[in-house]
């Protein structure tokens, strides 16, 4: 048992598998469907109060997701944990900026890196709000209560994400 | 089932960040929480980020439909429609692409030490989803209301019972999932 979890690899089966009865535990212990996006706007909602006062409160999409810390928030927190962990333990935890294939192909410069991954985060943070859910909220939890705009919205995410993706690396 | 649990809020706090850790975890070890993985899986060079998905959605999927049918739980769908479910999952794809994470596996790579998820990654998921907050009000009332589905689910849309598709879907995602290691995918 200890020697698979100090394993730095596991087949995408188990880790799957895993994250399946992940989330019973979450329907059933928290009458919560596994979701990661909503737990972003609340922070950057926390921020934003910080820096311009409580009157952010009073934005209508705030009325709808209160920006406090709550059961989702701590998930976001859970899962950089759990993720440190898992490559602690397994000794692959290391410090790195510019990711190999986006080094070897793209740039080797750390602005360039950092310009596309905020570009990115933007837009993702926009759509997830956008299309109400992320590749866990839709893609997992979604699909498997058989929601139809969750399925809708996967194949948004990949047909725009391959179809970028194949231009972003073909230039 | 448990609804007095479902209603302590510290309690909760702390099982989100139980599931949460298990989640990171698991994540981690599938190798979904790196850049290369997902960027491969979107260039179709390698399928992890499916093979993950798709065992999760089919042992999910079966354990939550069990539970629901036990009325141990309850689901939590909405309707979509073409104004928020196409229009922002295309958004979100593009920015998928150029991040190379989604926002759960930015928060999983930040664990094990990717910088540019947490500087460039979280930093641009929290503007983004300020600039949505701040723009609600308007594209809640011009755009997200285009063409609601007639359907919350996908037994309702094709009239199938729930169960039926349940197990169609499974096939489904384990034929595909077969067919990927069958062509060492």
């Amino acid at each position: 048992m200890i020697e698979l979890l100090m394993e730095p690899r596991w087949s995408p089966y188990i880790a799957g598998a895993g994250i399946g009865i992940l989330l019973w535990f979450s329907f059933l212990f928290s009458n919560k469907p596994l979701g990661c996006s909503t737990a972003f706007s609340r922070i950057s909602g926390m921020i934003e109060s910080i820096l311009s006062g409580e009157k952010v409160r009073n934005k209508e999409y705030f009325k709808l997701f209160p920006p406090e810390v709550d059961w989702q928030v701590m998930l976001i927190v859970g899962i950089v944990c759990g993720s440190f962990i898992s490559s602690f333990i397994s000794g692959t935890f290391h410090f790195s900026f510019i990711p190999d294939t986006f080094e070897l192909n793209i740039s080797d410069n750390i602005l360039i890196r950092f310009i596309f991954a905020l570009t990115g985060g933007i837009l993702m943070g926009l759509g997830a709000r956008w299309s109400r859910g992320c590749t866990s909220g839709h893609g997992i939890s979604g699909l498997s209560q058989l929601s139809l705009a969750s399925l809708v919205a996967v194949m948004g995410f990949f047909i725009a994400g391959i179809f970028t993706a194949t231009i972003i690396f073909s230039l | 089932m448990f609804e007095r649990l479902h209603s302590q809020l510290t309690i909760q706090k702390m099982l989100g960040l139980l599931i949460g850790i298990g989640f990171g975890f698991c994540l981690q070890k599938g190798g979904v929480t790196s850049y290369d993985t997902i960027i491969h899986q979107l260039l179709l060079t390698d399928f992890t980020v499916i093979k993950v998905m798709g065992t999760a959605v089919i042992v999910g999927m079966i354990g939550i439909h069990l539970m629901k049918s036990l009325g141990w739980i309850h689901f939590h769908t909405t309707t979509g429609s073409v104004g928020s479910s196409i229009i922002g999952s295309l958004i979100f794809g593009v920015g998928f692409a150029l991040l190379g994470y989604c926002p759960g596996t930015v928060a999983g790579a930040i664990g094990q030490g990717q910088l540019d998820a947490l500087v460039g990654g979280a930093v641009g998921i929290l503007i983004g989803t300020g600039i949505f907050a701040h723009f609600y009000p308007a594209i809640n009332s011009k755009i997200l209301s285009i063409k609601i589905f007639s359907a919350e689910t996908i037994p309702e849309l094709i009239h199938l019972p729930r169960w039926i598709v349940v197990i169609l879907m499974a096939l489904m995602i384990a034929g595909f999932l077969l067919f990927l290691e069958t062509n060492s995918l």
